[in-house]
């Protein structure tokens, strides 16, 4: 072997390539598995558990985490906040691979996934919460796919593209932020059909109220984590001006984030109080529910605000951490956790390691695009062609 | 109140009165936790 074919050999078995190969060539087996074999092959779904963490983490965790593209978009274009403007690009990327990777979960979840696109072409149930949530997000990730293609086509030299869908920004961005506030808001909605399934301190009349302002929690936050992610694994891909604007980034997004959790945390407690459920807090799941509410809503909106009062950026970062966290745990517990709570032991879901495993392949994926694209598309930096043009 | 309620009347009438209760205190401590989380920033 030549010294430059051993460099080259070197170069590509990084630890990172090494782990993520294996995940893919896992998943591309059990992805294999599961549409020779069905669901009753790699799932532990029955009909009284038809949603698993294909929905509760693939999909709901996915939408909400990827909320950071209207989030960042609609502060930097229809609230002029432009000293954000440097957190747009990754935003927004994050935000598409999360609705791309979503709807590719979903392939996974649904027994017939070819009938996908039936709601739109067969049969429009206009009447079915799900057919809203489906219609919201075709058309989001569309939106998405046009919001990011400026980078793609900078970076393909394609510049009379590029500046007809540049124009369209504030459109797009305002498209964007209703169809978010629609479907985030409906996925809590999807679950108001159950009320004898979810546990009362969980099921609320206000449960779509809930789902919208969380996912602005969750793309607050995941802006401050990404960006703190990115920062360290691809600083050198950042210009100067993303460098200098990521700080304030963080402490402008905590601000918000901080006030949020706190309006969050106020109307947890009133829903509460409107179905008078205080009872409830000293069971079981009570404690379970206020360790959620105290410890991945109340903390949180504490140190984000000691954070932002000191200016303390690692301890914002660090409660981006517990803020994601606090999202995902959200999710499940109204996916899974509390729901079918009167159930025997015997009869609740617990996911089969395949599930996991599929989940961990989407997810793979999704860092895989990432990095990919941000080592070579002008995400991370202005292109110097464009720059001041957008 | 022993905490059974006969009627729906009952039921929102004391559900609503606690709730009135708790979204005034919460506005004031909306207030207050805004003022916590501006106060240093002239700084």
């Amino acid at each position: 072997m030549s010294e430059k074919a051993a460099v080259a050999s070197k170069s590509f078995f990084t630890p990172f390539n090494v782990v993520a190969g294996i995940i893919v060539i896992i998943g591309l087996i059990l992805t294999a598995l599961r549409f020779t074999g069905g669901l009753a092959a790699v799932t532990n779904l029955s009909d009284y558990n038809p949603w698993g963490i294909w929905i509760g983490f693939d999909l709901l965790v996915g939408v909400a985490l990827a909320a950071g593209g209207y989030v960042t978009s609609a502060s930097v274009y229809l609230f002029g906040m432009k000293r954000y403007h440097s957190a747009v690009r990754a935003a927004i990327l994050t935000g598409f691979l999360g609705y791309a990777l979503v709807v590719l979960a979903l392939h996974y979840d649904v027994g017939r996934p070819w009938r996908l696109p039936y709601p739109f072409i067969i049969q429009q149930g206009t009447t079915s919460v799900l057919f809203e949530v489906a219609a919201c997000v075709a058309l989001y990730l569309t939106v998405l796919f046009l919001e990011f293609s400026p980078a793609a086509l900078e970076w393909l030299g394609m510049e009379k593209l590029r500046n007809l869908i540049t124009r369209l920004t504030l459109v797009l961005t305002i498209f964007g932020v209703i169809l978010s506030t629609l479907h985030q808001s409906s996925l809590g909605a999807l679950f108001l059909i159950a009320p004898s399934k979810l546990h009362p301190l969980w099921y609320s009349p206000y449960l779509p109220v809930f789902f919208f302002v969380t996912s602005v929690i969750a793309g607050l936050s995941m802006v401050i984590f990404e960006s703190t992610l990115s920062h360290r694994y691809f600083g050198d891909k950042m210009d100067e001006n993303h460098i200098r604007e990521k700080d304030q980034i963080a402490l402008g997004f905590g601000k918000a984030a901080s006030y949020v959790l706190a309006g969050y945390f106020a109307i947890k407690v009133i829903g509460v109080s409107a179905g008078n459920h205080w009872h409830l807090l000293g069971t079981s799941y009570g404690l379970w529910f206020l360790v959620e509410l105290f410890g991945f809503v109340a903390l949180p909106c504490f140190l984000y605000a000691v954070g932002v009062r000191d200016k303390n950026l690692r301890l914002i970062r660090w409660t981006a951490v517990i803020a994601v966290l606090g999202i995902i745990l959200n999710r499940f517990n109204v996916c899974l956790i509390a729901f079918n709570w009167h159930l025997p032991s015997s009869e609740r879901y617990f996911p089969h390691w395949m599930e996991i495993g599929i989940s961990v392949f989407i997810v793979t994926i999704g860092v895989i695009l990432y990095r990919f694209i941000v080592t070579r598309m002008p995400i991370l930096y202005e292109h110097p062609e464009y720059s001041d043009s957008h | 109140m022993d905490g059974t309620f006969y009627t729906l009347q009952e039921f929102m009438t004391y559900t609503e009165d606690v709730t009135y209760i708790l979204i005034v205190a919460i506005l004031l401590g909306m207030l207050g936790f805004w003022i916590f989380l501006v106060e240093r920033d002239e700084n």
